[in-house]
């Protein structure tokens, strides 16, 4: 938790936040935008959010930019109050830039004029000049003259960030910027924008629903489910801990077997998964998340399990096997290994693997107090 | 009414910014709001007025027979419009024939020749004095008996020829454009050609003839002029003697509710005749209706068909007007005749700040409804266009009520005479009616190019701090102007072409081109009247060719998606 002054959030050195949502609802009629969202962005940070659609993240921006007042709530843009109760600060005064999936820009205005549009408080030298900066910056200043149309995607894309830059804004919201984009582009035009974004130290809040893109790019992953944050953490600690059962399966593919922890041994329909210390005292029933990658499988014609389906994916191979309890496990295995459909297979987890554990659908990592030995052994939970 | 705007009516109108907000910002609803009152005023007050009257004064004499006469002849045209235009729209669909290719678009021709112009060219030919009847005295004696054509059939005929297009083009529209997909799929399913038309194409294309014939039924209750030259006496015709003859308010105001009524029931009949089902076709695709080939005769006879309807809809009466024309500008004087050029400016003059005026409410009620968002400003918008759907009688009373309560402030507030427009009537009037009838094309035209800019566009301008006021100027304004052009030549037409609402409204001395036709060819002036006839249709064509051009876009846009 950062600390307050004044009531705004500040970092620790001092500085406010560049955007703070705090308690924000927003509700369309019945249905849920966001409910009691907490969420701050610390100047300089890149932070992705991300969630299926309707789960409120475009809600969030929505509020953010203010094209939406909030139910209840605050909104602050640098430590200054856009929106509470009483007081609502217009989209045009905030000081927020955005970026679109469509890119947005103004198609009877050339390069440069769309640059220039934020920058009409200027003078024209001074617009010229930071104008002429921004498309360095992007690396488009060859193309000043060109209208919209006369440009590439990619182009169009770092057009709409020279112009959302130019007016140094506190923070900029990327509404899915890379989505139109072709794939064999994006993944170029993402290097470059979080580059740029890096390099002018903006302060940026990208939406998407592509996971590895969210992995991939953001300083922090902020996972959204219908109008509340399941989990707020750096990309490393989102895909290996995830908080949730929904993290767990939206960040990445993921299988859950019941399992069983006794005396610090965690055990499920495949064996000995791992030991988990600290849990001495503990004889519980959990869920277990085995990730594809973290399955190994070997042919046992003993086994009980086998393998029910394969998908070839180029490098790897995903093996589908199915258990005596009929539940499914996934496995990933190198492209040169693949057990045809029927064959039986011993399942282990690979070596090295600390699983999540589940409680209902959250995570846990210490023994709930009332899980002791002295208590005896639950019903074991319901698969979701 | 205002044809070639309301046919393109079916679009979705701008959403907001905001998806649920009701006020949105409040000074841009507000200026919806405002719009939405000015136009709803003068009918509100007919409505209040006439309501609020009844029983002050005994009914207007005569009032059984005109509704039973209004009734005989919107239904009489419906019929009429039904079978030429429907027929028509069949004929080219369902076959080919000889020059089919060409009449299919030379069909709409008609719209261009108002109903007041080929009444009087009607009249000129068939009347008592003109030169069928003649040729029948001439061979038969002079004792022969011909049916009255100053009479009710006669105006259902002519209304007939002028306003068929319309139900010709929504039906047309829909067997082709609406029912490829579903056409195919019933041809599969085992229907044959004849079976597959009739239980599938027909009724499917059942809302495009309710739309068609609603226009056309609107559009007769709002004439008053060309009913008058066949002695008709309808409701729309009674506001307009009552009011000119006797100036009772509540009598023409009475008179002007029935008129309302009449658009109410016309209007509920469309929703009920398009019933509840869902007709909208979705994804289309596929081959649809091929045309089969009519030979020999009958493939001519279709031709001739045709031919006959063009003829009487367009080229007889514009040859007429023409041969007129030629011969009158050889006397001297026609031409030099200074009214002809003060008309004119003055139709033009009003026309064009009709047409400004129009275009500018509409970008500003466009960008206000985009920029505020919210469920008030989206509604008052919806609010502003529907002038098109209230006959020009209704609201030239209403105009007048309104100005008289305005006469009534002014002189307590000490100016005396007020605007003066009981008096004499006064331009301001006539320019105020005309855009609560014309702000719904202008609105539908604008609306449709502020459609295509993303709202994200809008977002991102306000993202780089640009306040409303300067989104319009920079963004929303420069990117409506292919909207704005439309916009400005439709309401410009539709201005020029109308008369009711100036023949109620004017002032004083003052004439435009269609009321100079008017009052020449009730004085069986047809000669003269033909110039400014013919200025009337050759403006009236741009629109029908802009129409059609449209049309035939979405046509080839339709095959190429196949």
């Amino acid at each position: 938790m950062t600390p307050r002054t004044n009531g705004a959030r500040l970092t620790a050195d001092g500085v406010p936040a560049a955007l703070s949502l705090e308690g924000v609802s927003k509700h369309y009629g019945r249905s849920v935008g966001v409910d009691a969202l907490d969420l701050t962005v610390t100047a300089g940070e890149l932070v992705t959010l991300i969630g299926p659609s309707g789960c409120g993240k475009s809600t969030t921006l929505r509020l953010a930019v203010g094209l939406e007042r909030p139910d209840a709530g605050i909104i602050r843009v640098a430590g200054k109050v856009m929106a509470d109760g009483r007081r609502f600060v217009e989209p045009e005064q905030r000081r927020v830039g955005l970026v679109f999936q469509d890119h947005a820009l103004f198609p009877h205005l050339t390069v440069a004029r769309n640059v220039e549009f934020g920058l009409d408080r200027l003078g024209r030298s001074e617009r010229r000049t930071r104008a002429g900066e921004v498309l360095d910056l992007v690396q488009l200043s060859h193309l000043a003259h060109r209208y919209p149309h006369e440009l590439s995607g990619g182009e169009q894309q770092r057009v709409a960030l020279a112009r959302a830059l130019a007016p140094r804004p506190a923070v900029v919201l990327l509404d899915e910027p890379f989505s139109s984009l072709d794939e064999s582009l994006r993944a170029q035009v993402r290097r470059d924008t979080v580059a740029t974004l890096r390099e002018t130290g903006t302060t940026g809040v990208l939406v998407t629903h592509d996971q590895t893109e969210a992995l991939s790019v953001g300083s922090r992953v902020v996972v959204m489910r219908d109008g509340v944050i399941e989990q707020a953490d750096t990309p490393e600690k989102v895909f290996e801990q995830p908080a949730t059962r929904f993290v767990a399966s939206f960040m990445g593919d993921a299988d859950f077997l019941p399992a069983h922890v006794h005396r610090a041994l965690l055990t499920c329909e495949i064996g000995i998964v791992s030991t988990v210390p600290g849990w001495a005292d503990s004889d519980m029933d959990v869920d277990v998340v085995l990730r594809p990658h973290e399955v190994a499988l070997r042919p046992d014609p003993n086994a009980s399990a086998h393998v029910s389906a394969i998908e070839y994916h180029g490098a790897f191979v995903l093996h589908h096997v199915r258990l005596a309890s009929g539940r499914t496990l996934r496995s990933w295995q190198p492209h040169t290994v693949r057990h045809p459909v029927g064959t039986a297979v011993a399942v282990s987890v690979t070596a090295g693997t600390t699983p999540t554990l589940l409680l209902g659908d959250r995570a846990i990592t210490s023994p709930p107090p009332s899980s002791s030995l002295a208590r005896p052994s639950s019903e074991p939970l319901p698969l979701r | 009414m205002t044809g070639t705007g309301v046919l393109a009516e079916a679009r979705t109108p701008t959403r907001g910014l905001r998806r649920t907000s009701g006020a949105g910002r409040p000074a841009w609803s507000a200026f919806v709001v405002v719009v939405a009152v000015l136009v709803a005023t003068p009918v509100l007050a007919v409505v209040l007025d006439g309501i609020g009257s009844v029983g002050d004064t005994a009914p207007p004499r005569g009032i059984v027979a005109m509704v039973l006469t209004t009734l005989a002849l919107m239904v009489g045209v419906a019929a009429g419009t039904l079978l030429v235009g429907g027929g028509l729209a069949w004929l080219v669909t369902a076959y080919r024939f000889p020059l089919r290719n060409v009449l299919v678009w030379l069909l709409v021709l008609p719209l261009a020749v108002p109903a007041y112009i080929l009444g009087f060219v009607f009249l000129s030919v068939f009347d008592v004095s003109g030169p069928v009847q003649s040729a029948l005295r001439a061979v038969l004696g002079p004792d022969v008996w011909v049916p009255e054509v100053r009479s009710l059939p006669a105006a259902v005929l002519v209304m007939s020829l002028s306003l068929y297009p319309y139900v010709y083009l929504l039906v047309r529209a829909a067997l082709i454009e609406q029912s490829a997909g579903t056409y195919d799929a019933a041809r599969t399913l085992g229907a044959g050609r004849g079976r597959t038309l009739r239980r599938v194409l027909l009724p499917l294309a059942r809302p495009s003839l309710a739309a068609g014939l609603s226009l056309v039924m609107m559009e007769t209750l709002t004439d008053f002029a060309t009913v008058q030259y066949f002695n008709v006496q309808t409701v729309s015709v009674g506001v307009y003697l009552v009011w000119k003859g006797t100036f009772d308010f509540h009598a023409a105001t009475q008179l002007a509710v029935l008129v309302l009524l009449f658009a109410v029931a016309v209007l509920t009949g469309e929703r009920a005749l398009r019933g509840r089902a869902r007709y909208h076709q979705q994804g289309g695709r596929g081959q649809g209706l091929q045309p089969e080939r009519l030979r020999g005769a009958r493939g001519w006879a279709a031709t001739a068909l045709c031919i006959a309807a063009l003829a009487a809809g367009f080229l007889i009466p514009v040859l007429q007007l023409l041969v007129w024309a030629v011969g009158e500008a050889g006397k001297s004087g026609v031409l030099t005749d200074p009214r002809f050029g003060e008309y004119l400016v003055s139709t033009l003059l009003v026309a064009s700040v009709t047409a400004v005026a129009c275009v500018v409410l509409s970008v500003a009620v466009g960008h206000a409804v985009r920029i505020s968002g919210g469920r008030i400003a989206a509604s008052a918008a919806q609010l502003t266009t529907f002038g098109y759907a209230v006959p020009g009688a209704v609201v030239g009373i209403g105009v007048l009520i309104a100005f008289a309560a305005v006469d009534t402030a002014l002189e307590r507030a000490g100016v005396p005479g007020g605007t003066g427009i009981l008096v004499t009537g006064s331009v301001l009037g006539i320019l105020y009616a005309y855009v609560i009838r014309f702000l719904a094309p202008a609105y539908q035209a604008v609306d449709a190019s502020l459609a295509k800019i993303p709202p994200t566009v809008t977002f991102a301008a306000l993202s780089l701090g640009a306040a409303p006021r300067r989104i319009l100027a920079r963004v929303h304004a420069p990117l409506a102007r292919p909207g704005v052009a439309v916009a400005l030549m439709l309401v410009m037409i539709d201005a020029v072409k109308e008369l009711p609402i100036v023949l109620l409204l004017r002032p004083f001395g003052f004439t435009t081109a269609s009321v100079w036709v008017y009052e020449l060819a009730r004085e069986n002036f047809w000669e003269k009247a033909s110039l400014p006839a013919l200025v009337i249709v050759t403006a009236a064509i741009l629109p029908v060719v802009v129409l059609v051009r449209q049309a035939r876009r979405a046509e080839t846009r339709g095959r190429a998606a196949t």
